[in-house]
């Protein structure tokens, strides 16, 4: 089914040797001059492209002090070169982080510091030319942003900021991808990254509502728009339509009506996500977000809970009182905003829903860590909640549970292969690739406990599972999200003691 | 005082104004460019006290370098001996730097000396690595070559001062206080000193202007530096 070498499920992970330009040729589709005119960006590459290329960097410099920072201050000393899953599968030395960043540092040196004005090629400078900007748009568009290449840096030297910085340069100059810019013009302009307007929301609402009532023979409400109601529940919309997301929102649907508290979903802000995040452009992050921010303060909720879905919890728990200002309007005695995997927990340990684990005994389990909840954000109170508050949940949720080996999970977490922007078709070779030392980790408990169902809080990890697993030869229903579990598990009906 | 004396005297003077100011510099743009957005490499601290807590083993220890594999822990041995060494070397030749010498710097006489013999070793694990392995070799940039081998330069001049081409200490003790003293005197006879010195003066030159500024950027990186609380406490930058 593919016309390149599926890497073969051994369960090792082993460093390959450097192949240059092995993933040389595999680009996103450009943005074409009217999708770029309507999220704002010149309409194409211009003649004086460097004027603006320089301009854009320069005023990026004054502006992170991440980029200006990890730019100074690499030593070169190796220890990303072999952390990322990309340049694991690849052998690509362009995605080993350091020299990936070393194609915006060897502009900085030339443009932006002294010594390589002085002394050019010898300080490693390298001035702009068109071959320069195909590289990057190859290589930073082979970045998922997930931050392990951090985890080991001496200096937590990050990519995914260079990679953001750059992306946000080439949109400057009139080079977008298609994939991004589009899901960022449906987001703005009709609420979530589908692009489904309010009343094929609530179609298929009522669709997932019939479903539930088939399969339980209860009445399951998903309200939307209910001014008033106490929770907003913001949750990629991937889980209003794609399997198995959408079995996840049958799970929240489930632990709210069963917790007997109010809540709704909003068709203004029907989407969790916020690809602004991924190509390094703070205006479209601050107006993605917004829409989440009105409509929590529109219909009047007090709290804001956060559906599976790994960069837009990144948005909304570090970002997103930066952007919008403070969620001040909500009750304060709770985390605001709060992740439904803290939420459900916190119901399950108080005893307000009750799960039944066998419902769950055809199941084998094992937590796929993603790399936005695992590396850039938390869970709950404490620092890696992100880590146990998923496992205890599963816990709660089946009887069979096994981690995955110890170096590929929790902040060593590896990408799914296709986060960060990246999960488009044109770029799937880098993405089935992308995903094999998570799989090989995969490999090695499905051969020692059978593990046959990949339990992920991650809407853009579904999607990408489901697609690449039949490359490797494993069912695609094997995917699946926490709440699956718990929707599988939860008692439904009369409370005992009420 | 002799011409080249002269010379020395004022190049020492711009060296170490190159090296404070270009070094204050950095300090100075970094402090100033601000973090729009909050990005700790979590788990991270939920407190400043607790980001003190994460940074200290990161500055003492290498330790995020000890969550790698064998390549890492290679470069850990000979990178962390090799800054420790480094310390003690300095803090042996403090006894050039003070009149009277300090009691406390008297303790590092014996023990700098098998710094500096241990130093050069820990330099050459540093530069084969960069040869031997195929990742390395190709992210390797002269620059890199150029700064360890300034080092081991510097490093083996002082051994051959040691042990091999020996100077008068009394004038290099003179030589240096005279420059502290803002009150310059003749260099000591010795090409080796000279040697030497030079080359201390090229590393102070090139410092601010180099990689070798991570030893300010390991403690304000934001990914490590920042705390955990973007829930609690609004962060904002006035350009954002």
């Amino acid at each position: 089914m593919a016309d390149f070498k599926v890497p073969e499920l051994t369960g090792e992970i082993i460093t390959p040797k450097v192949t240059l330009g092995a993933t040389s040729g595999i680009k996103p589709f450009p943005a074409n001059a009217e999708l770029m005119g309507k999220v704002g960006f010149p309409a194409e590459k211009s003649a004086d492209w460097k004027v603006k290329f320089l301009a854009k960097m320069g005023d990026i410099l004054k502006k992170y002090k991440s980029v200006r920072v990890f730019l100074d201050i690499c030593v070169r000393c190796g220890a990303c070169t072999d952390k990322c899953h990309y340049y694991l599968s690849t052998g690509d030395p362009r995605n080993m982080p350091v020299y990936r960043q070393e194609l915006m540092r060897s502009v900085y040196r030339k443009y932006f510091t002294t010594s390589g004005k002085l002394f050019g090629g010898l300080a490693a400078a390298r001035e702009l030319s068109d071959e320069l900007l195909e590289e990057w748009i190859t290589y930073f568009y082979q970045c998922s942003e997930c931050r392990r290449c951090s985890v080991f840096c001496p200096y937590g030297i990050d990519t995914a900021e260079i990679t953001m910085a750059a992306r946000e340069i080439l949109d400057s100059i009139g080079i977008g991808s298609k994939y991004n810019l589009a899901i960022i013009n449906k987001a703005e302009t009709i609420g979530n990254n589908l692009g489904m307007p309010g009343p094929a929301l609530r179609n298929t609402l009522d669709f997932v509502e019939e479903e539930i009532q088939e399969k339980t023979g209860v009445d399951v409400k998903l309200p939307l728009d209910v001014e008033g109601a106490d929770i907003l529940l913001v949750t990629p919309s991937a889980d209003f339509f794609a399997e198995p997301h959408i079995f996840s929102l049958e799970g929240y649907a489930k632990v709210f009506h069963q917790a007997g508290v109010s809540w709704t979903l909003s068709s203004h802000a029907s989407e969790g996500g916020n690809f602004g995040m991924f190509i390094g452009n703070y205006n479209h992050m601050k107006t993605i977000n917004k829409r989440i921010w009105d409509a929590a303060r529109d219909l009047k909720v007090k709290r804001v809970i956060a559906g599976e879905c790994g960069h837009a919890w990144r948005v909304l728990y570090s970002f997103s009182n930066t952007l919008n200002g403070p969620f001040d309007f909500l009750d304060p005695n709770y985390n605001v905003p709060q992740h439904i995997c803290d939420y459900t927990l916190d119901l399950v340990k108080k005893g307000a829903i009750k799960l039944d684990k066998t419902a769950n005994d055809d199941f084998s389990v094992t937590f796929h860590d993603s790399c936005n909840v695992a590396r850039a954000s938390r869970i709950g109170n404490e620092p890696g909640g992100q880590f146990t508050i998923p496992r205890e949940l599963i816990n709660a949720a089946c009887n069979k549970f096994v981690d995955m080996a110890e170096e590929t999970i929790g902040e060593r977490t590896f990408c799914c292969g296709g986060g960060g922007g990246v999960l488009t078709d044109e770029l799937i070779e880098v993405r089935v690739k992308g995903a094999m030392p998570r799989m090989q980790a995969l490999k090695r408990v499905k051969d020692s406990n059978g593990v046959n169902f990949f339990a992920l809080i991650c809407a853009i990890c579904k999607a990408q599972f489901t697609k690449i697993f039949p490359y490797y030869g494993i069912e695609m229903e094997e995917v699946g999200g926490i709440h699956q579990l718990v929707g599988n598990a939860i008692v439904l009906g009369a409370k005992e003691g009420v | 005082m002799n011409g080249l004396s002269s010379v020395f005297n004022l190049l020492a003077y711009i060296a170490a104004a190159v090296f404070v100011l270009g070094f204050l510099n950095k300090v100075v743009l970094y402090f100033k460019t601000p973090s729009p957005l909050k990005i700790p490499t979590t788990p991270a601290p939920k407190t400043s006290m607790g980001v003190v807590v994460r940074l200290i083993p990161e500055v003492l220890f290498f330790r995020s370098l000890l969550k790698g594999g064998i390549t890492e822990k290679i470069l850990w041995l000979g990178g962390w001996v090799f800054h420790v060494c480094f310390l003690l070397i300095v803090l042996r030749h403090l006894r050039f730097f003070t009149y009277p010498v300090p009691e406390c710097i008297m303790f590092f006489q014996q023990i700098g000396i098998w710094a500096g013999l241990v130093f050069p070793l820990a330099l050459l694990i540093l530069i084969v690595r960069r040869f031997l392995n195929d990742r390395l070799a190709t992210i390797t940039l002269f620059a890199d070559y150029f700064v360890l081998g300034l080092i081991i330069a510097i490093g083996s001049t002082g051994l051959l001062l040691k042990y091999f081409a020996r100077t008068n200490l009394v004038d290099v003790k003179a030589f240096i206080l005279g420059l502290l003293t803002l009150s310059p005197v003749q260099l000591p006879d010795s090409p080796m000193f000279l040697i030497h010195f030079s080359l201390v003066l090229i590393l102070l030159v090139y410092f601010p202007f180099s990689k070798l500024m991570h030893a300010w950027g390991i403690l304000i990186s934001p990914t490590r530096a920042q705390v955990d609380n973007p829930r609690e406490v609004r962060h904002v930058t006035p350009w954002a």
